[in-house]
């Protein structure tokens, strides 16, 4: 070292001798503006809850009042199976869509890559409305030949109930988005495993199946696992056709008693909240199971283990840090 | 004299304007082992790959037991294959890849017997008794459950290799096995295809390892910018090349 070198102690002596490595204490990394933050956070927190238990406009009786109202319930029932359907449509014919698009034949690309440009290029909400409207288009629904005979005819009403509406809208468009996400995690499988599998003989269907597709879900499923959450809520737009989902269903409530309005929100939002936190849980189990054979994972403990051994360390941490004196 | 397993003749390949395949005529008979070496680009690999149509050759003619490689003849019509078709022939045809390739989600035991299960109906239980066999002969007994990321690379070579054979193949091609392991690695992945050699399989085997080639081959070609300058008995070929190419290429990997 040289004598230019900042001295690292206040020892003005000018050659510092080392001392033993057993003697030497480590000083972390000081960060002063996380107090700031913390301040400032606190402040806002503080101001929120102040809020939350003075302001009577929140009006808690009724939120626990209208928790469990059967409507609401009900609401939830819609909401869950919207978003359910939707995205089974979605995955499945976005994974449809994203092979397509990869396909050597031209035309099959073209259809695929015109789906998405269509169907991510116009409102959800004008998708939505169109499919409510359709029998307007098309009061009867018929399959046959173009100009020859058709064999059987159905009601356009009676087919598609503002519930189907609101499936296909909100399920077709999310197909849209699906085949991109799929597409890239397709994409992220190396090109040696394709050889590989078709060495071994497998067709292009048992290699994407065995091979690729379970390699690809790993990429595909942390945004499926935001898609979903996003559509939970995005599927509150089937209000506008009408259907009662947990959004609607509050809506109707307080439609008939405005001074509701605010308390009836809350009610949705905490239950938007809790089916968001579920999902997110579900996602990370998901992305575990896909996971199976990267180093990161196959070192990996059980979850449940994983927690304990987290919460052990922080305990580490704490006491280490109250030894310290911080 | 039987038929010979691989027949290539005249053989060309271009990606785009370049002519990587310039004319290759070579044989392999059963039971024989050739060696392809060669500097970088000179086209090992390319040929390799031609031989089970993962890549698609351009001139030529290039015939597997008997049969030509993504074509059918019907007369003197050639028929393009159908992918079904294509898959079918590549069932006897093993292919050992330099970056292993072995599929990452399965463990040893799923990487092993998913290609005879899914492709040939082999009984589950029958292809997990076969697969246990062909763990013990690549030296990976007790191996299975492992997944292809917890195993050092020369033993995913040896399960890929043990991959290729639970298809049973006629033919096996290994497309520079192990130019990317470490070199104290190298070592046991040569030995399995040593055992492989003198138990009478048929290989390709593109690679740099002279000692090797010189050892197990049958039969070497010595490739240069997509032609065979030379090709004869190894001995005779590292000992006594004949052309100044061979020479050059020679007195640097020797
Ligand atoms: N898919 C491809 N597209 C374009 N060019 C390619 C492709 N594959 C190979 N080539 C070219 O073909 C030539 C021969 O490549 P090949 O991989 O067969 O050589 P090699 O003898 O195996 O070399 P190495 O010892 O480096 O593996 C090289 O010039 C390479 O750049
Ligand atoms: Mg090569």
């Amino acid at each position: 070292m040289t004598q230019k070198a900042v001295p690292l102690s206040k020892d003005p002596t000018p050659r510092d001798p080392m001392p033993a490595a057993e003697d030497l204490v480590v000083v972390p990394v000081r960060h002063p503006l996380r107090w700031v933050a913390v301040a400032v956070v606190a402040l806002l927190a503080a101001m929120l809850i102040h809020s939350l238990i003075v302001n009577p406009a929140w009006q808690w009786s009724y939120v626990q009042g209208y928790f469990t109202d059967h409507q609401i319930l009900s609401g939830i029932v819609v909401t869950l199976e919207l978003t359910g359907l939707a995205m089974l449509i979605g995955i499945v014919l976005g994974v449809i869509l994203a092979v397509m698009r990869m396909s050597p034949n031209p035309v099959v690309s073209t259809t695929a890559w015109a789906y998405a440009w269509f169907f991510r290029g116009t409102p959800v909400l004008v998708q939505l409305l169109f499919w409510y409207s359709f029998a307007y288009l098309f009061s009867n629904l018929s399959i046959g030949i173009p100009f020859g005979p058709t064999f059987h005819t159905w009601d356009t009403n009676s087919l598609i109930t503002p519930f189907v509406a609101g499936v296909l809208g909100l399920g077709l468009n999310e197909a849209a988005y699906m085949s991109e996400i799929a597409r890239a995690g397709l994409l992220s499988v190396n090109a040696g495993q394709h050889e590989a599998a078709a060495a071994l003989g497998m067709g292009r269907t048992l290699a994407l199946r065995r091979v690729i597709l379970p390699q690809a879900m790993r990429v595909i499923i942390p945004p499926t696992g935001n898609e979903t959450i996003s559509m939970l809520k995005t599927s509150s737009l089937v209000i506008v056709i009408g259907l009662n989902d947990l959004t609607g269903a509050a809506q109707t409530i307080y439609s008939q008693a405005t001074f509701l309005q605010i308390p009836l929100l809350v009610v949705a939002s905490i239950w938007y909240l809790i089916m968001t936190t579920i999902l997110s849980i579900g996602q990370y189990f998901l992305e575990r199971r896909f996971g199976r054979g990267t180093r990161r994972t196959t070192q990996q403990q059980r979850p449940g283990q994983r927690l304990l051994a987290k919460l052990r360390a922080q305990r580490h941490d704490d006491s280490a840090q109250a030894a310290a004196g911080v | 004299m039987s038929e010979p397993l691989v027949l290539a003749e005249g053989v060309r390949k271009s990606f785009g304007s370049v002519e990587v395949l310039c004319g290759i005529s070579l044989k392999v008979d059963p039971g024989q082992v050739l060696c392809i070496i060669g500097p970088s680009g000179s086209g090992k690999s390319t040929f390799i790959r031609c031989v089970n149509h993962l890549e698609k050759i351009d001139g030529g003619r290039l015939l597997v037991d008997g049969h030509l490689v993504g074509y059918r003849r019907a007369g003197n019509k050639l028929h393009e294959m159908r992918e079904s078709e294509i898959a079918k022939r590549r069932e006897d045809v093993g292919m050992v890849f330099q970056h292993f390739n072995l599929f990452p989600h399965m463990t040893v035991m799923q990487n092993l017997i998913e290609a005879p299960t899914k492709v040939k109906g082999v009984p589950k239980q029958q292809a997990i008794e076969e697969a246990r066999a062909l763990l013990k002969q690549v030296g990976l007994s007790g191996r299975e459950k492992a997944y292809p990321a917890e195993l050092s690379g020369g033993q995913q070579q040896r399960v890929a290799i043990a991959r290729a054979l639970a298809m049973k193949p006629k033919l096996m091609l290994f497309d520079e096995p192990t130019s990317a392991l470490d070199p104290e690695l190298v070592g046991e992945v040569l030995d399995v295809m040593k055992e492989l050699a003198k138990g009478g399989m048929t290989m390709v085997v593109g690679t740099h390892e002279m000692g090797f080639a010189r050892e197990v081959a049958d039969e070497m070609v010595f490739m240069d910018a997509g032609v065979v300058v030379e090709s004869g008995k190894p001995r005779e070929v590292l000992a006594n090349p004949q052309h100044e190419r061979t020479k050059a290429f020679l007195s640097k990997v020797l």
